[in-house]
């Protein structure tokens, strides 16, 4: 079946979505225009930024380097389901709480991406943390707060 | 950007993605971590992605014979968990945390590495560190290429069209194999501007069997010969100035040529620091 348009059922947010897709569809294009979920942005398209960030499968991906036609029968996860069900509540509150962002752009793969280190458990050193998030650019807050908030959820997760 | 317009096909087995290959213009899509992007860029347009992502049995890594073989779908998150890669082949253990960032790490495959061969990548000058062999399955069958054979030239392989690489096979690291790896990059994670991957055998107090592989400074991966024959008479120094006659990287965005040389020295004394130890 060599075509370019391709019928998927992906699995996003534990929902079952049905689309036809056209071949060339980013993941995150398709989460976005054909799903309406905004939360995943799209900064540089060629995997250098991170704001696309979203997992697949239990795994954080980039959303602009996989085809919505490669994730038919996949689990996908934005960060609407991961809020949604409070799986990052602490997170977000941290960089709330820290400032830990000030435009908003690169937070959704900002928290995703830090969420996949948190649940290794542990507590990572600054960094260990500066590591697992150098692949996602922020402009804004020069990471200082950022890896602050994701320390302070590391610390207080070891304790519970 | 967006991509321009492509059919896709999942390929079912390595004989079905062979078989999709004879489109024209078809390319194999493994991890995407590259390809996806220069779609996204339309520096690339194929009439066709064949997928192999779905091809069972090619994410295995199987040690046998004195040899460890990596499946062209391995992806490098997965690698850097394997205890076997830890334990046969830790020059990849090595280099692994300098490829991209986590989320290219769970997506990118070795396999995908090595078809792309990139001149700054990682992997390919690992490869040619450790005197491996590449699997190719093709219309006329299977076929062992050399590491060092295997690397043609700027982008360029001994992969025809319509190859599928399968996967690598490396000799197994012994007792007495020592291995290092030093790169530099502007930002962690980025592309190399110079890097060296180097495997030898410890032979007493000397090294002997020598292979340093540096990249980033030509169209493959490049032998450092003469710096090789320096180190195996254990003369460090010999063996930083024998780099002007090894290498000849051309000036790029990133770097002078001539910067790329001195670089060259200093990850030389480096990762002879690093085969003097036995690996962790």
């Amino acid at each position: 079946m060599s075509e370019r348009f391709h019928d998927i059922a992906v699995t996003v947010n534990g929902e079952v979505v049905r689309e036809r897709v056209d071949a060339r569809k980013t993941l995150v294009d398709f989460l976005r225009e054909d799903v309406a979920l905004t939360g995943s942005h799209v900064g540089c398209e060629h995997g250098v930024c991170g704001a696309c960030s979203v997992r697949v499968d239990g795994v954080v991906v980039r959303g602009c380097l996989m085809l919505a036609v490669q994730c038919d029968g996949a689990r996908v996860d934005t960060i609407e389901g991961v809020a949604d069900s409070d799986e990052i509540t602490d997170l977000q509150q941290a960089f709330v709480a820290r400032n830990a962002l000030q435009c908003g752009y690169c937070t959704p793969g900002m928290l995703l991406t830090a969420q996949e280190l948190l649940v290794r458990g542990g507590v990572p050193n600054r960094e260990q943390i500066r590591a697992h998030l150098s692949g996602n650019y922020c402009r804004c807050t020069g990471y200082q707060a950022i890896v602050d908030a994701v320390e302070s959820v590391a610390q207080a997760r070891a304790k519970r | 950007m967006k991509p321009a317009p492509f059919a896709y096909a999942k390929a079912r087995s390595v004989a079905h993605a062979i078989e999709l290959l004879g489109t024209d213009d078809a390319r194999l899509l493994a991890g995407g971590q590259s390809l996806i992007a220069t779609l996204n860029m339309r520096l690339s347009e194929p009439a066709l992605l064949v997928d192999i992502n779905g091809i069972g049995g090619l994410d295995r890594i199987t040690l046998k014979n004195a040899h460890i073989e990596i499946g062209a779908l391995v992806r490098y998150a997965q690698a850097q968990r394997s205890a076997e890669i830890a334990r046969a082949a830790p020059l990849i253990a090595l280099a692994l945390p300098h490829i991209g960032h986590p989320a290219i790490r769970n997506r990118g495959t070795v396999g995908g590495s090595l078809a792309f061969a990139d001149p700054a990548a990682e992997l390919p000058a690992c490869i040619v560190a450790l005197d491996g062999e590449i699997e190719i399955v093709g219309p006329q069958g299977q076929l062992t290429v050399k590491a060092d054979d295997f690397f043609k030239g700027l982008f360029e392989t001994a992969l025809t069209p319509r190859d599928v690489l399968t996967g690598v096979r490396l000799p197994a690291a012994r007792a007495d194999t020592r291995v290092g790896f030093a790169e530099f990059a502007r930002r962690h994670g980025d592309y190399a501007m110079v890097g060296l991957a180097a495997c030898a055998r410890a032979d007493g107090e000397r090294l002997s069997n020598l292979r340093l592989a540096y990249f980033g400074v030509g169209p493959t991966p490049v032998r450092a010969h003469n710096a090789e024959s320096a180190l195996a008479d254990g003369d460090v120094e010999a063996a930083v100035s024998a780099l002007a006659d090894d290498l000849d990287p051309p000036d790029d965005v990133q770097a002078s040529g001539a910067l790329k040389t001195h670089l060259a020295g200093a990850l030389l004394r480096r990762v002879v620091g690093q085969l003097g130890r036995v690996p962790s």
